[in-house]
């Protein structure tokens, strides 16, 4: 069973729907023993850093969290999920993260020429072969909306690039998690594919 | 890089497409699920319902609608009409939408922005302007409301700033004069508020052909573009567009 954790964040919905849609049951839960026995987790997640932080810690779901990134099962993380993972976020004003991945969240620079949230298909750049990346192309399109991107302080964690007004990280591996900036729930086949494919990921 | 979006609009009123969906082959060309599946197959970058539903009982059906999309078609969805409070948006957002658009609330408590956008995050609070030229000599454009029935005095470019201030993710440009003509965008319009903001601009109100979508893009400076009738219609499908797009060499999906 694949635990989506629920910590009153945006649409959970459609990421349950994306796992059944490719045949894979999904339980959406901010139960601690619920997480804890599941195969798969994956943190979604929209809204502001420092709102998403407060509502894990409400529901006592850090420990939950961390446990399941260090048993080593499969570990998705979307969105505000990847963020969350980070060190520190420079969203109004500086929140802690998790800080099981060292790094920064930071806002895209101010620049006339870009319209900032980031929204809409872009690709995204393979710079490591990665199983759960199998049946999708260098240069795929994915769904993105956000304004912030993090900054891994190890590059050699990065899946994958993108480029709006200067290259940042859209996805990262390290061992057991990956954790993506784009929405695999909302970019068509080539998302449920990755979704398929996490799911698949032993 | 960033590829301009293509966004078909619904029209939904108690649970049903209306204003017409000419589309063969389908079951039920009224149901707003299956019309969004031929969307989502073409490669629609977005797909946005508005709900006209007029009566307050019947806007659960709105919720319906959301609910039976989100499970079939794993694309980003706005809806829009009749949004007024926190928990219209905790409702759509929950049914699995990605983002609601605001109109008429927005200019009777400009706060309720500020408070979505602080609940939900910026990225899923689309502010909807519905714009009329000023008759002439005056110039510049005033800001609509209520299905673009009531002048609020407003002048629309400053509504958009004042509204991207207070949070908007996104504004949904709709001109009033050219809704339903066919002779495309206000451009000037679509340009000026494009260049007064720092967040997208999706054009919508007048497209008759593909051209009038490459001027969207090229001249109205838009981000996206919403179109209804003219793929309701299958005047063309979403890969004719984006073919004649491409090729005009505007960055598409």
């Amino acid at each position: 069973m694949i635990a989506i954790i629920d910590y009153g964040m945006g649409n959970l919905r459609s990421v349950s729907k994306a796992f059944e849609a490719v045949g894979h049951q999904a339980v959406v839960t901010r139960d601690s023993h619920v997480i804890g026995n599941a195969s798969h987790v994956v943190l979604p997640g929209v809204g502001a850093f420092g709102d998403c932080m407060a509502n894990v810690e409400r529901y006592g779901l850090e420990e939950p969290i961390r446990i399941a990134i260090q048993s080593g099962k499969p570990f998705l993380g979307i969105c505000l999920g990847l963020q969350l993972l980070f060190t520190e976020s420079e969203e109004f004003g500086v929140h802690k993260g998790l800080g099981i991945i060292p790094g920064r969240v930071r806002r895209f620079e101010v620049d006339p020429a870009l319209k900032v949230p980031h929204i809409g298909w872009n690709q995204a750049a393979i710079q490591r072969a990665c199983p759960l990346f199998e049946g999708i192309a260098d240069g795929d399109h994915w769904y993105f909306v956000h304004s912030y991107y993090v900054e891994p302080a190890d590059r050699k964690i990065v899946a994958t690039t993108t480029t709006y007004g200067l290259p940042f990280v859209s996805s990262i591996w390290r061992d057991n998690v990956l954790a993506c900036q784009f929405h695999p729930e909302k970019s068509q086949a080539v998302g449920l594919r990755l979704i398929k494919n996490f799911g698949s990921w032993k | 890089m960033l590829t301009k979006r293509i966004i078909p609009c619904l029209d939904v009123k108690d649970g049903r497409v209306v204003k017409g969906v000419s589309f063969v082959n389908l079951r039920d060309a009224g149901d707003p699920v299956e019309v969004a599946t031929v969307y989502d197959r073409e490669g629609a970058d977005e797909l946005c319902f508005l709900d006209i539903t007029a009566s307050h009982e019947n806007r659960k059906t709105i919720i319906e609608v959301v609910e039976q999309t989100a499970a079939r078609v794993f694309m980003p969805l706005t809806v829009g009409g009749g949004v007024r409070t926190i928990e219209d948006i905790r409702a759509l957002l929950s049914a699995g939408a990605d983002k609601v658009s605001i109109n008429t609330a927005a200019v009777q408590r400009p706060e309720f922005v500020k408070e979505a956008a602080e609940r939900f995050g910026t990225q899923c609070i689309v502010v909807a302007i519905d714009a009329k030229h000023r008759p002439a000599p005056a110039t510049g454009w005033d800001v609509f409301t209520h299905g673009g029935r009531q002048s609020t005095g407003l002048d629309v470019v400053e509504w958009a700033k004042t509204m991207a201030r207070y949070g908007a993710g996104e504004i949904l440009l709709t001109s009033m004069d050219q809704d339903g003509q066919q002779q495309g965008y206000d451009l000037a319009l679509t340009a000026a508020v494009s260049e007064a903001v720092s967040i997208p601009v999706i054009a919508s109100g007048g497209v008759g052909s593909l051209a009038h979508l490459y001027d969207g893009f090229v001249e109205g400076k838009a981000d996206a573009v919403l179109a209804a009738s003219i793929f309701h219609f299958r005047t063309h499908t979403i890969q004719e567009a984006k073919a004649y797009l491409r090729q005009k060499g505007v960055a598409v999906r």
